[in-house]
């Protein structure tokens, strides 16, 4: 793509309609839907099942959620994932486990449960038992698990988002070959915490991926309600780093294209990942979701990131319906165990109150 | 002991540091090329390279919150702010973040940061750039709040607070920065947070003041020692966690108290140590215990109403000769 404007014949009294130094020094690519295969991507037949399992166990995690919200075993806010889990999983397979960091917003037991958090830890923590990823202290915005290196579930809007540039500088810093993936939604675009950090990224090359995870909506205000330029993506040209649109219900396009930009940023080129997805709940389990039609809900359905791969595991014979569906029963079996599991956690105690706010053990807290 | 500018002062403690552990580093506006703003760091990047000083665009938000990513992810960054007024717009990352993700991970990360830079009045620099702040961020439990009043606290202070694993907020002052005293040479100087000191005994009363408020209740002693009587003046030095236990022993000697404090008034340092008094000592005292701050306005611009605005030694003299019921 040039952005080099139409040369036009110049006149005095008129401004020229291009500016000569401005070269398309910027790469952008698109990574639509079904462009990309297993084999392509160079998956194999166990873990295109592990891919479709994981998948699988985000969606109904977060059934059981929605219906544990429903008897009151939740409290708070619950932002289900539903519908964008193509984007946490396939991401978790461009990464280096153990090595890399991921960062999110307040929209997280997707990102969680792809990186590897069990259902047990998470489901705990929505419950606010001892037992949770953060020991009850977080809920559901605020999962957080320092072994799997998930640096968050962050609550506030775009607050994120320089500290995964600080997670990418701590990487580039000490040489340890890291990435830091962040992920937020369309709404934390028009945050200054988005375009500060940006510009920030790429002045020092830091080894980061900035994601988008459009899904057409910040709470009840769809993008082009919100946003001048609908192309989130085209924000990159401003902070001089490639930039890439990409088809969020294929979790192939999804892998891939993350693929592509975690190389890029272990080479120290920050970037800019926009994909595009769909979330089939409200914004939050209060949310009627008003300012959407009917129509355009199940025409999304059509586009359902899990049953897709479903299709194509059938289709190109990888695995059986038996198989697809012993697979199921597994995934049920393992978040109803974390229901019961949540369920005989017990609740922190009182005195819990003052653990985790300073590292120093004696601190003289006003009582 | 050498006699430093409290800019040296600050200076030495982050080389000292620096050099002792290569994961710090120092980022903030001006701080390397342009040697710092108020040459605090100059001479640093000659020092310790562009990886480890470095400079950013006028990013607060942005940068303040990359050192709190870094410090999750196992740096000790040193955060400098031009100064606290500009820190307003960083303030959801210090709020927010620094204060807070600790607790809501249950402990899995620490924020080993410091954010540290010149508070309160500058000169006639009007409303917006001469905001005190202390008041301010020891409401929030997960931050650790110094003020130091001269170079020989700064240096052991901050080197205290880059070694702490929590997120601290260090206040210094513009006004301070050239400002000479000795600083004891010992070898790792520190002093441990939290912390006050007793800066003058006295048995008539208790003054209390911290950064240009300290120099503020010293001369008001020297007045009332003209008078007659021996004030005690207390450096709190740190704001969170409060040293109560020296204010209260000395309010229990003294049974009376000024507290001065740059703040504007309303739920400021002093209410909440005028609050700690009256609930521990509240029979050892003779008078209600007085306050001098800001005035409860926004500081203004021409230089009579900017005298006028801050506490001055003269309203601290008559504040304790109120309490000593003299007047």
């Amino acid at each position: 793509m040039s952005l080099k404007a139409q040369e036009v014949a110049t006149q005095n009294g008129q401004p020229d309609a291009s500016y000569d130094t401005i070269e398309a020094k910027l790469t952008f690519r698109h990574y639509p839907g079904d462009r990309f295969s297993h084999e392509s991507l160079g998956l194999s037949v166990e873990e295109v099942g592990d891919i479709y399992r994981n998948m699988l166990l985000q969606r109904r995690f977060e059934e059981r959620s929605a219906q544990m919200y429903g008897r009151q075993k939740i409290g708070g806010f619950l932002h289900l994932y539903i519908g964008q889990e193509a984007i946490s999983t396939g991401s978790a397979y461009a990464i280096k486990p153990g090595l890399d960091s991921a960062i999110t917003a307040y929209r997280d037991h997707g990102l969680a449960l792809a990186l590897g958090m069990t259902s047990n830890e998470c489901m705990a923590e929505l419950f606010g038992r001892v037992d949770g990823c953060s020991k009850g202290k977080g809920g559901s915005m605020h999962f957080f698990s320092k072994e799997k290196g998930m640096f968050g579930g962050h609550g506030i809007v775009g607050a994120h988002i320089p500290v995964a540039a600080g997670i990418a500088f701590a990487h580039m810093y000490k040489s340890d070959g890291g990435v830091c993936i962040c992920y937020l939604g369309d709404g934390a675009v028009w945050q200054g915490s988005f375009h500060e950090t940006l510009n920030l990224a790429s002045l020092y090359g830091l080894p980061v991926v900035y994601v988008i995870e459009n899904n057409q909506y910040a709470m009840g205000t769809a993008v082009d309600r919100a946003t001048a330029e609908t192309d989130l993506f085209k924000q990159c040209v401003s902070y001089a780093m490639p930039g890439s649109l990409v088809d969020g219900m294929d979790v192939f396009s999804v892998c891939q294209a993350m693929r592509d930009h975690v190389d890029m940023a272990r080479e120290g080129q920050p970037s800019l990942v926009e994909i595009r997805t769909y979330r089939y709940r409200g914004h939050s389990m209060s949310d009627p979701g008003k300012y959407r039609t009917k129509e355009e809900l199940e025409a999304k359905k059509n586009e359902d990131p899990i049953l897709r791969l479903k299709s194509y595991i059938i289709q190109e014979n990888l695995m059986s319906n038996e198989a697809l569906d012993v697979l199921d029963m597994e995934v049920k079996a393992e978040v109803a165990a974390s229901v019961t599991f949540a369920d005989e956690s017990p609740f922190p105690p009182l005195e819990d109150i003052y653990d985790h706010v300073y590292t120093q053990e004696d601190f003289p807290f006003l009582t | 002991m050498a006699e430093l500018q409290l800019r040296e002062a600050i200076r030495a403690a982050m080389v000292e540091e620096m050099d002792r552990d290569e994961n710090i580093f120092l980022m903030g506006e001006e701080v390397a090329e342009y040697n710092g703003a108020y040459k605090v760091s100059e001479g640093m990047r000659d020092r310790f390279g562009d990886q480890r000083v470095i400079d950013t665009p006028i990013s607060e938000n942005g940068f303040a919150g990359l050192g709190l990513g870094a410090a999750m992810n196992g740096l000790r960054p040193i955060i400098e702010f031009m100064t606290w007024n500009f820190a307003f717009v960083a303030i959801d990352q210090i709020v927010n973040n620094a204060a807070k993700i600790r607790y809501m991970s249950g402990g899995q990360f620490s924020f080993p940061i410091v954010f540290r830079g010149p508070n309160g009045a500058a000169g006639q620099l009007a409303a917006t750039h001469n905001t005190s702040v202390e008041s301010l961020y020891s409401c929030f439990p997960g931050l650790k709040v110094i003020s130091v009043s001269n170079p020989d606290d700064a240096k052991g202070l901050l080197k205290s607070a880059i070694r702490d694993n929590d997120p601290v907020v260090f206040l210094e002052s513009e006004f301070m920065y050239g400002m000479r005293g000795q600083v004891s040479e010992a070898e790792d100087y520190i002093i441990p947070i939290g912390k006050a000191r007793i800066a003058r005994e006295g048995d008539a009363v208790t003054i209390i003041g911290h950064n240009k408020s300290y120099w503020r209740a010293l001369e008001a002693a020297e007045m009332l020692e003209a008078d007659g009587y021996a004030a005690e003046v207390i450096d709190p030095r740190t704001i969170r966690p409060f040293d109560w236990d020296t204010v209260i022993a000395s309010v229990k000697k003294t049974n009376r108290c000024v507290v001065v404090d740059e703040s504007n008034p309303f739920a400021s340092v002093s209410s909440e140590i005028a609050f700690q008094i009256q609930a521990r000592a509240f029979d050892y005292l003779d008078a209600p215990v007085h306050r001098i701050t800001a005035k409860d306005t926004p500081a203004p611009y021409a230089k009579n109403l900017m005298e006028y605005y801050l506490p001055s030694a003269e309203d601290v003299y008559r504040a304790c000769r109120a309490v000593m019921y003299l007047d």
